[in-house]
C-alpha cells in the first residue's frame, strides 16, 4: 500500500520536502512508517523520544494501523503561541 | 459570523475576535495577545516564521475550547493563531475569553495559551542575529493527563 507522509519544521528541512509518498507493507503501523524514514534520514533518530503523530489529520499513536491512502503526519515538538 | 478557532496568515484583529463571542449574560472579557518578542535566550530576534499542520491545528484549538468548557461551563472562548512571517511586536496569537465573572475569563484564557503550547501543531522558526533555529517545545499529545493537569494548575494559580 501507499501512504502520504507529511513532515513539518526541522523534519521537513532534513527531508527536503514536506510531503512524501512511501510504500508500506500490508498491516504496517505508524511506527513502521517512521522506522522507514529514520533509515532514509538518519538525523530523524534524534526525534525518537519527542515525536508524535497524526493519521488523516487527527492525533494518533505509533501503534495505530495504517491503511492504503492514509496521510501520516510526524510532529516534532510544537512551539506555537 | 467569525469562526471561533482559526489559523490564518492575516494580521490578527482582537476586536473582531471579541465581537465573534456571544456576550449575552457576560460581565467580563479577557483578551490575551502573544507578541513576537525582540529577544529570546540572549539572542536578538529579527523576525519569526510560523508553520502549522492546519487541519490538525484547528482540531487542537477546538479541543482546547471543549476542555475549557468542561472546566468552566460559562466561559466562551475564541482563539485565532497567525502563521507565516511576523515582525517584532506583531501578534502571533489572540485569545478572547468571555464569562459572567472575571476570574473564569482570566483562568480560561491562561489555560488556552498553556494548552496551545502543549498540543497544537504549530512551529516557530526564529531568525536571529547570526542564524536561525526551529524552536521545539512540547511533544504534542492531547491525552497526556499530566500536561493537562499542569495547564490547569497554572490557569488556577
Amino acid at each position: 500500500m501507499r501512504v502520504t507522509v507529511r513532515l513539518f519544521a526541522r523534519l521537513r528541512d532534513i527531508a527536503g520536502a514536506g510531503e512524501l509518498q512511501r510504500d508500506a507493507p500490508a498491516g504496517a503501523n505508524v511506527h513502521a512508517v517512521w522506522a522507514g524514514l529514520v533509515s532514509e534520514f538518519p538525523e530523524f533518530s534524534a526525534y525518537e523520544k519527542s515525536i508524535s503523530c497524526a493519521v488523516n489529520a487527527d492525533y494518533s499513536r505509533f501503534t495505530a494501523a495504517v491503511a492504503d491512502g492514509d496521510e501520516i503526519a510526524f510532529l516534532p515538538p510544537v512551539s506555537g503561541g | 459570523m467569525l469562526a471561533l478557532t482559526v489559523i490564518t496568515t492575516a494580521p490578527l484583529d482582537h476586536e473582531a475576535l471579541v465581537r465573534a463571542l456571544d456576550t449575552t449574560g457576560i460581565g467580563a472579557v479577557s483578551v490575551f495577545l502573544g507578541l513576537v518578542r525582540d529577544n529570546n535566550k540572549g539572542r536578538r530576534v529579527l523576525h519569526l516564521e510560523y508553520e502549522a499542520y492546519e487541519p490538525l491545528a484547528v482540531r487542537g484549538l477546538d479541543l482546547i475550547v471543549t476542555e475549557a468548557r468542561e472546566k468552566w461551563p460559562s466561559v466562551r472562548l475564541a482563539i485565532h493563531h497567525r502563521i507565516g512571517r511576523m515582525e517584532i511586536g506583531e501578534a502571533s496569537v489572540a485569545i478572547a475569553a468571555a464569562s459572567p465573572h472575571r476570574a473564569d475569563a482570566f483562568a480560561a484564557s491562561r489555560y488556552a495559551i498553556e494548552r496551545i503550547k502543549q498540543i497544537v501543531p504549530i512551529w516557530k522558526h526564529e531568525y536571529f542575529e547570526g542564524g536561525d533555529v526551529w524552536i521545539e517545545g512540547a511533544t504534542a499529545d492531547p491525552d497526556n493527563a499530566e500536561a493537562r493537569e499542569e495547564a490547569l494548575r497554572i490557569a488556577c494559580a
